[in-house]
């Protein structure tokens, strides 16, 4: 069972509230793409993502950033279940689209960096130590069908 | 991963613009790791104040990133230039090479949110294949 402390949860609201969605969540997974050219194996339907401006002006990437934002507000929003939350999330990574689970620490990372870029000096340890271990318990319940 | 002739050039342009900051940089990202991976303090046991300020932290991050700058120097033969420093982490201080992914993790968020406009996706893969080999160099003496 997982226990936040009242300052991890309002480290976590409080991230997500100052978050634009629609701008972090693309970044995070164009980023992802172009630091790990090897996750790139999942996305082959979404066109082209041959260099590092395709993939900064791919429509698909900048659309399933979002939802993998979306994602993790519902992860957020049940941080007391975030393992139950993601029970079929978990299958459909393992059993339909068969990402490897190393990949949700890579993108977790990039996803770090670009709110640390976004958050600046208000991105404190504290707050960097509360928004990684959410990370954590997230790619753990994602990990958790896998079989 | 070794480095292309493109990462040296991005890298060196990036720390040639942000290595003025070395002190800054080098104790927020040894901090972070103080914080934020505890178990890191076990090699710092000898230290009397590990908080994110203290005298001993901000000493240490320069010499840490003094470091990595002199390795961007280094750049083109990483194993060679940093064989000293290799025979110190190895015999001497022994840090268990698990730790040095752990601290360019750190280095690569403090580098995000001090130059968000210059710390580019592109920037990001050439700084971490970089530092990945700057970490070979360091654990070639180790066994």
């Amino acid at each position: 069972m997982v226990v936040w402390t009242d300052q991890e949860r309002a480290c976590i609201q409080d991230i997500f509230s100052k978050l634009n969605y629609e701008e972090a969540g693309p970044k995070a997974l164009q980023r992802a793409l172009i630091v790990y050219p090897w996750t790139q194996r999942y996305f082959a339907s979404f066109g082209n993502l041959y260099n590092a401006e395709a993939i900064m002006s791919n429509p698909r990437v900048a659309a399933h950033g979002i939802v993998v934002l979306h994602g993790l507000d519902r992860a957020m929003k049940n941080m007391d279940d975030i393992k139950n939350t993601y029970a079929e999330l978990s299958v459909l990574h393992s059993d339909k689209l068969h990402v490897d689970p190393d990949n949700f620490r890579l993108l977790a990372d990039c996803l770090t960096i670009v709110i640390a870029g976004t958050m600046g000096t208000s991105f404190t340890a504290d707050v960097q130590a509360a928004w990684q271990k959410f990370l954590a318990v997230v790619v753990s319940a994602l990990r958790r069908q896998y079989h | 991963m070794s480095l292309s002739a493109k990462d040296k050039l991005a890298v060196k342009t990036f720390f040639g613009k942000v290595g003025a900051k070395a002190e800054d940089i080098g104790s927020d990202a040894l901090a972070r790791t103080l914080f934020v991976y505890p178990q890191t303090k076990t090699y710092f046991s000898h230290w009397a104040d590990l908080s994110p300020g203290s005298p001993q932290v901000k000493k240490h991050g320069l010499t840490v990133m003094n470091g990595v700058l002199s390795a961007v120097e280094l750049i083109d033969d990483l194993k060679g230039g940093l064989l000293t420093l290799s025979e110190l982490h190895a015999f001497m201080l022994r840090v268990d090479p698990a730790n040095f992914k752990i601290i360019n993790h750190n280095l690569l968020v403090v580098l995000s949110l001090m130059f968000p406009e210059d710390f580019t996706a592109e920037v990001h893969v050439s700084v971490d294949k970089f530092l990945a080999q700057v970490s070979l160099a360091l654990s070639e003496k180790y066994r």
